[in-house]
């Protein structure tokens, strides 16, 4: 909205979130620079270490290889539950009890704390108690996501996208009842096929959510921990090993606080980036002429 | 209108049907471990269970250090969703009405702590939260959750507060309402469906991280999730009452999805569609 | 090319229609020539739309048949029925050009490229946006993209008729008149069946040969725009057409005198003795101010003046009764009685006209 009056008093209405984001965001990134930059031989003695711990994490075939395992992981779920997601919209009912019916079901899965997520799918993918292990063996499939790495991606593929289409497609539902029903009987008038309808009547109206699934999607992937970690550990080997899980055994199983921060850092900062590289490209079509 | 459902035929109704089994199977797995013994479950491979047994139930509901697990996070949660709000209302009021010094760097600062990996923040919260003396309480987590939720519920009720003509706050001026009279009389009764988004998003959000949560506490805080990793690796896997902790953690989310139900769908595209 | 006819249609969105009021649309029969002009005026909620829905096949009728000349097509669908409908609120494909808008119901027929160009084109200038032909859709103003959504619905040449649901609700004033002004006259050039709905009296007259007129799920008259005015068959078309609307006032009526509030005057047919609630419809354009003992006993409450005349506001006994005083004419200071014209005196049973012609030989 461009007729917004300009009024700097309103600073005083933000300065609640500012000040509780400053103190929970603000102060302990300060730390994570501030060790990002400094050694220590223990106690309490710290020495400027410069660029050291930023060079040593750019150089580090284990976290480059966690971060190539990571990109993967993350364009593998959207490409995905992103698809999917818009085709359980389009079938998804209307209104009535059905439509109520399948939201409620389908928004059941993010509730659910996400350490019980991972408990969920390493209970049903094993072999022995496991509904989904014990079928697939008694179908003669040798399926096993402790020892075999491509089970192990599967099942947890498999796990996030059980996790999380149903955002996608709730956003993409949301988006699909805002279309009003005039534009479905013009389609049919100008004997549009059901692919038209969807490329250019449906498509067009889901952009704006569609937005904001795949940032959702592409961040929280991107900085997915809880689940993988219960399921495999991060293993078999380091055949999982996420960027979450790696910073977190350096930063707190192995206490390496200035490549951790380094680490951080660089983390935080792939990330910003590469929503900012989606969120371009997403709104460049909007602009009209 | 009637003749655009119509044309919705059987094929939907399956996918549809194909998709839910696929949301609902591993749940119903868990539902019927946490109804047997750990005997059957390592014993007979059943798809319903042989004897049912509510003793799994029993066992948590009766176990201060099972029970109070989710004391805890019902607690932290209920804390941090208040928090959030609370202080979301006027920013996002802010960023809807005006334009001021630095509003869009600010605005995109704010969402850019929803991108920040909990990993990144878990050990600098532990160290912050030790040397202030809230390591393990509740308002230690309430508050590390507010780094994502604030930002979330800014941006949702923003959303919302731009959908409301400001024709309504000048009346409310004229008519002679001071601005917390009118914020709190008329406006925020205008936008309860999407404060209750926000919460809904808070809640969720809060209820479902582990990471910070149980990095921040060891016992007097310790939430439900975090009570089932470490009991489970030091029992040697009582599969039944893991299996009946881990329903009852989704029924939390399973009440809260039913009072916002008729909300979920624009409540999930965050009031922007 | 075709007329349209509906045979004994009737529809309800409810799956067991009792009550007569479940039914959306009451059994009607009716006929649509080749070619017309025809509006369909009527008040929100009184089944226009689904009328118009059930033409052009979005909406199945619950009873009844649709005639497309000899064809039964009311089981059809839309894209078999080769109709074109222009609706309330623009649609336009926001991601294309104006171009493509205009050219996608041909395309989706597969026409020939050189063909849906020159269409195109010829479109483009009827409605006025040659120059905008290649840019996008979704810039435009609501103007703009109701125009392409009335080029789309003339862009195919060989429709059986062009269906309008109040189109120009979101056109400023000026450029509705323009707009109808154009549909006018394609409908002059073309000769298409066009079927226009609306709400707005003034958009019915100017635009239609026919105007029906819809009253609570039912169609209570068509005719001329002249024939509504001069004889509204239902108490609601005297009201709805006309500004301000036709006087109704209660009466008893015998053979052909008329009673009203005591005083008597006297009709130019007789109608026996009517029997059920009675009235009579006399337009303001058709009662003279007077004084003396003649005529209707009359209270002003009001004069206003419109410029070309003056509408007086006042009573007969309880009723509100609307005169209107041409310009130039006076207005008695002392004038307390209304003479009406016994030519333009209706008299209504139940709202609906009784015809004086059959009431003569029924009586």
């Amino acid at each position: 909205m461009m007729d917004k009056p300009v009024n700097n008093r309103a600073w005083f209405l933000v300065l609640p979130v500012l000040l509780l984001v400053a103190f929970s965001a603000v102060l302990p990134l300060m730390t994570v620079v501030n060790y990002s930059v400094q050694d220590t031989f223990g106690g309490n003695e710290f020495f400027w270490a410069g660029l050291e711990w930023f060079d040593e994490v750019i150089h580090s075939d284990r976290i480059r290889a966690a971060l190539g395992r990571q990109i993967l992981f993350s364009a593998i779920i959207l490409a995905i539950e992103i698809p999917l997601g818009i085709f359980v919209a389009l079938n998804m009912p209307k209104k009535g009890f059905w439509a109520s019916f399948c939201l409620v079901l389908m928004a059941l899965p993010l509730l659910i704390p996400w350490n019980v997520v991972g408990t969920i799918w390493q209970v049903f993918g094993r072999v022995d108690i496991g509904l989904l292990g014990h079928t697939l063996k008694a179908l003669g499939i040798d399926y096993n996501y402790v020892n075999d790495a491509i089970d192990a991606w599967i099942t947890i593929i498999v796990m996030d996208v059980w996790h999380w289409t149903s955002l996608v497609a709730l956003l993409c539902y949301a988006g699909l009842q805002s279309i009003p029903d005039a534009y479905y009987q013009a389609a049919k008038i100008d004997q549009a096929s059901r692919w038209k309808v969807f490329r250019y009547i449906e498509l067009p109206r889901m952009q704006g959510v569609l937005l904001i699934a795949v940032l959702l999607r592409f961040m929280d992937s991107f900085m997915i921990y809880t689940e993988p970690f219960v399921v495999t550990g991060g293993g078999p080997g380091n055949a999982t090993t996420f960027l979450s899980i790696d910073l977190v055994k350096t930063a707190i199983g192995q206490f390496d606080l200035g490549p951790a921060a380094a680490f951080s850092l660089i983390y935080f900062l792939v990330i910003l980036l590469i929503s900012f590289v989606f969120y371009t490209v997403m709104t460049k079509d909007q602009g009209g002429q | 209108m009637a003749a655009v459902a119509e044309s919705k035929g059987r094929g939907s109704a399956v996918v549809m049907a194909l998709y839910l089994l696929f949301l609902m199977l591993p749940i119903y797995w868990l539902l019927n471990m946490s109804l047997k013994t750990n005997r059957e479950i390592l014993g007979v491979f059943s798809l319903w269970p042989q004897n049912p047994t509510l003793a799994n139930y029993k066992t948590i509901l009766t176990d201060p250090s099972w029970y109070m697990g989710y004391v805890n996070s019902m607690i932290y949660v209920v804390m941090n969703t208040v928090i959030s709000i609370t202080v979301a209302l006027p920013a996002a009021y802010a960023f809807s009405r005006y334009r001021f010094l630095g509003d869009k760097h600010l605005f995109f600062w704010l969402l850019t702590n929803r991108m920040a990996p909990a990993a990144v923040f878990a050990l600098p919260f532990f160290q912050l939260y030790s040397s202030i003396g809230l390591f393990d309480t509740h308002i230690a987590v309430a508050l590390a959750h507010c780094l994502f939720n604030v930002p979330l519920a800014v941006w949702i009720l923003e959303g919302f507060m731009s959908g409301v003509p400001r024709e309504i706050d000048e009346t409310a001026y004229i008519d002679g309402y001071s601005f917390p009279r009118f914020f709190v009389k008329i406006f925020m009764p205008l936008i309860a469906s999407g404060i209750g988004v926000a919460a809904f998003f808070c809640f969720m959000f809060s209820w479902v991280e582990l990471l910070l949560s149980r990095t921040l506490t060891s016992v007097n805080a310790k939430p439900i999730a975090a009570t089932m990793t470490r009991t489970v690796s030091a029992s040697g896997m009582d599969w039944g009452v893991l299996a009946a902790a881990g329903i009852l953690t989704i029924i939390p989310g399973a009440l809260v999805i039913w009072f916002v139900r008729n909300y979920i769908a624009k409540g999930f595209a965050l009031g922007r569609v | 090319m075709t007329k349209i006819i509906l045979e004994n249609l009737a529809h309800s969105y409810l799956p067991n229609p009792t009550k007569d009021s479940d039914w959306a649309l009451k059994p009607m029969n009716m006929t649509w020539q080749d070619g017309g002009a025809y509006a369909l005026l009527g008040s929100s909620g009184c089944g226009k739309s689904t009328l118009l829905n059930i033409i052009s096949g979005l909406l199945v009728p619950s009873r009844g048949r649709i005639l497309f000349g000899d064809q039964d097509v009311t089981n059809l669908p839309t894209a078999a029925r080769n109709i074109a409908q222009v609706f309330q609120f623009p649609v336009v494909y926001d991601t294309m050009s104006v171009r493509d808008n205009l050219a996608f119901p041909l395309r989706n027929r597969g026409m020939a490229e050189a063909d849906v160009a020159k269409r195109v084109a010829e479109v483009a200038a009827m409605i006025g946006m040659t120059d905008t032909l290649d840019r996008r859709a979704k810039g435009l103003t609501a103007d703009a993209k109701q125009k392409i959504s009335l080029g789309r619905g003339m862009v195919r040449q060989d429709v059986n008729a062009i269906l309008f649901d109040e189109p120009l609700t979101v056109i400023d004033p000026h450029m509705k008149w323009e707009l109808r002004t154009q549909l006018k006259d394609l409908h002059r050039q073309f000769g298409h069946t066009m079927i226009y709905v609306t709400h707005d009296q003034t958009e019915a007259l100017t635009f239609a040969d026919q105007v029906v007129v819809m009253y609570d799920g039912r169609v209570v008259q068509a005719g001329t725009p002249q024939a509504l005015f001069d004889t509204p068959e239902h108490t609601f078309v005297g009201y709805f057409i006309g500004s301000p609307g036709m006087n109704v006032i209660d009466a008893q009526v015998n053979g052909n005198i008329a009673t009203v509030e005591g005083a008597q005057i006297a009709l130019m047919h007789g109608f026996g003795a009517l029997s059920g609630k009675t009235q009579l419809g006399i337009r303001p354009e058709f009662l003279r101010l007077s004084t003396g003992d003649d005529g209707l006993p009359y209270q002003i409450s009001r004069i206003e003046d419109v410029g070309h005349h003056r509408i007086l506001r006042g009573k007969v006994g309880t009723a509100d009764v609307n005169v209107i005083v041409p310009e130039g004419q006076p207005i008695p200071a002392d004038a307390n009685r209304i003479i009406p014209d016994p030519a333009h005196t209706h008299v209504y049973v139940d709202d609906w006209r009784v015809d004086p012609a059959k009431a003569e030989r029924a009586a």
